[in-house]
């Protein structure tokens, strides 16, 4: 119950500081919107209002507060502006409807998912070589590291060139972004698994004339299961923002990349904000289905007391 | 190789097979290894002369560094000597350790924890390939062997210290290798949970009839348990003194009141203070 409160009182905080961050960003919006309907805002004129800055701006015209939280297009939506879009874009839409965040959710979704399929599968095969062989140790893994260093926003256009060249389209270019961004984490965290079991372990299995895939099958892999788990959720989560940004650069017509870039063309900021929204609920809900697998397999391992 | 003389006549230790008993399981003959080479060289074991014959319980005593691990992990082929000969049941230790000559048991009990204990057992018997019914069988012999029956369905977790101890020795019985390395098995536990675990684990080498070599850092363990005590001495590590006791094979925990006992414990306290003197 005490921790519950805590969590909601952070909660309410945010959604404070939120309202309160609308009012400075979009005074100046709602002040010549107001000036043009013909009401009497000082200063009076456009120029002098620039020159006075937000917090005077507030602070002269404190009447036109409460409209800063209802602006059609504001800098930044209040709350509730973003919770109704989010709400009449996904339960009052038919799921067909190219308005829909669903519709728009899932084929971000379905991209996301592919490309983590790919990625993890690589990062575990990358991860048993580079556990077994020494070579792949020194030429696979600094690679891997490198290509981590590549800001995806930069590659993401140049792989949907090239495969567009050798013609692949559809959900694999973005398929295949989110992969290269997922695969690293995998990498990582089963290559630490692979080599949890400490030396006496390995000892033992030495000592029963154990073969290399004995050690993997009944040692290495079980060990490395926690391990895994904690990459596949930042894996998952950098699937879905490789999906997305794969969606930008083709002007895509459909996933949440494409809602963003849609509104931003228009200056839809609700839009944008709650396309974001949007991102962030399914990658929660992603993390969190992987955390529900994660207590089952560990649980049925005998693992977690 | 540059070893040099030992510095002093060591006692050939029983280095003559006993004849009554034939060839002795394991057999060393000037043993050396080092460790690194130049300035940096460790010599963790020097001129180490030693035959365990079947059906023996070697306790191997010695303060930190003397070699005594190095020794059993010589013997298993988990080390490799860097001179002198070493057989194990007649072989080289590394073909030994191939034909799963011996059974191997750890400071810690290292099971694994998503195994239960049956599961635990089983996994050297998975490994060498025995069949289901057969790994069934073993499991529940040896779980009887230490009296952990009815355990076997429990995680590693749910077991205490000393049942856990317990349960890897049991795994390294299932295989019924003739040779038990046990390397400083009970280091870990408390003083009472000792004791427990050693009279059970002279009933468990009268049933068996194994040949143990067993590593400890307690004197009245390694004087209660063995048929022959080997004392070590570090820097190098090298074979100070070889006991061979006279405590009949049958022996109650009280035995270690008795004056014999007494007697050889203090001749292998004698040799672990003559064995620091020579540094």
């Amino acid at each position: 119950m005490k921790t519950f409160f805590a969590v909601l009182t952070v909660l309410a905080a945010i959604i404070a500081l939120w309202y309160a961050a609308c009012v400075p960003m979009n005074i100046k919006g709602v002040l010549d919107q107001a000036e043009r309907a013909g009401a009497e805002v000082t200063p009076a004129t456009p120029k002098a209002r620039r020159d006075l800055g937000t917090m005077g701006l507030v602070a002269n015209n404190s009447f036109a507060i409460g409209d800063t939280w209802v602006q059609e297009r504001p800098r930044l939506p209040a709350p509730h502006q973003v919770a109704v879009e989010l709400w009449q874009t996904t339960v009052e839409k038919k799921i067909t409807s190219k308005r829909s965040l669903i519709y728009h959710g899932q084929v971000t979704l379905s991209a996301t998912l592919l490309g983590f399929a790919i990625g993890t599968g690589l990062g575990i095969l990358l991860a048993v070589g580079i556990v077994h062989s020494r070579v792949m140790d020194m030429s696979v893994m600094p690679w891997a590291i490198v290509s981590q260093t590549i800001p995806i926003i930069a590659l993401a256009p140049m792989i949907i060139v090239v495969l567009y060249s050798i013609g692949v389209q559809g959900i694999i270019p973005k398929a295949v972004i989110s992969a290269y961004l997922s695969f690293f984490p995998v990498v990582v965290g089963m290559v630490k698994g692979l080599r949890a079991p400490d030396a006496m372990q390995l000892d033992l299995l030495k000592t029963y004339n154990a073969s290399t895939s004995q050690g993997f099958w009944k040692l290495r892999l079980p060990s490395s299961m926690p391990y895994l788990f904690a990459s596949l959720k930042i894996g998952i989560a950098a699937s879905l923002v490789g999906a997305i940004v794969g969606e930008l650069p083709t002007g895509a017509v459909s996933g949440l990349g494409a809602r963003l870039l849609a509104g931003s063309y228009y200056g839809q900021t609700v839009q944008i904000w709650s396309a974001l929204f949007a991102a962030a609920i399914l990658a929660a809900l992603l993390v969190a289905l992987l955390g529900l697998i994660e207590r089952l397999v560990l649980k049925r391992m005998g693992v977690s007391a | 190789m540059n070893m040099e003389t030992p510095p002093e006549a060591l006692r050939p230790a029983s280095a003559a097979p006993d004849a009554s008993l034939g060839a002795p399981v394991i057999a060393a003959r000037n043993l050396d290894l080092t460790f690194g080479s130049g300035e940096g060289a460790v010599h963790a074991l020097k001129d180490v002369s030693l035959d365990i014959n079947k059906g023996d319980f070697v306790s191997f005593i010695g303060p930190s560094g003397c070699g005594k691990t190095t020794f059993l992990r010589c013997i298993a082929a988990l080390e490799t000597p860097t001179g002198g000969s070493l057989t194990v049941n007649g072989m080289t230790p590394d073909e030994a350790r191939r034909n799963r000559a011996y059974g191997y048991v750890f400071q810690a009990a290292g099971l694994y924890p998503w195994r239960t204990i049956s599961k635990n057992i089983k996994l050297p018997l998975e490994i060498m390939g025995y069949a289901k019914v057969e790994q069934e069988k073993r499991v529940k012999d040896v779980l009887e062997l230490v009296e952990l029956s009815g355990f076997g369905g429990k995680f590693p977790w749910q077991l205490s210290g000393g049942m856990q101890q317990r349960a890897s020795i049991a795994r390294a019985l299932a295989f019924d290798a003739d040779i038990l390395l046990m390397d400083e098995p009970f280091g870990a536990l408390d003083e009472i949970v000792r004791d427990h675990l050693n009279e059970q684990l002279l009933k468990l080498w009268a049933r068996t009839n194994k040949t143990i070599g067993f590593v400890t850092h307690s004197i009245p363990e390694a004087v209660y348990l063995s048929t022959k005590i080997v004392v070590m001495s570090p820097r190098p590590g090298r074979i100070h003194d070889v006991i061979d006791s006279t405590l009949p094979k049958e022996r109650p925990l009280d035995i270690r009141d008795s004056p014999e006992f007494i007697e050889i414990a203090h001749r292998v306290r004698e040799g672990l203070r003559a064995g620091h003197a020579d540094d």
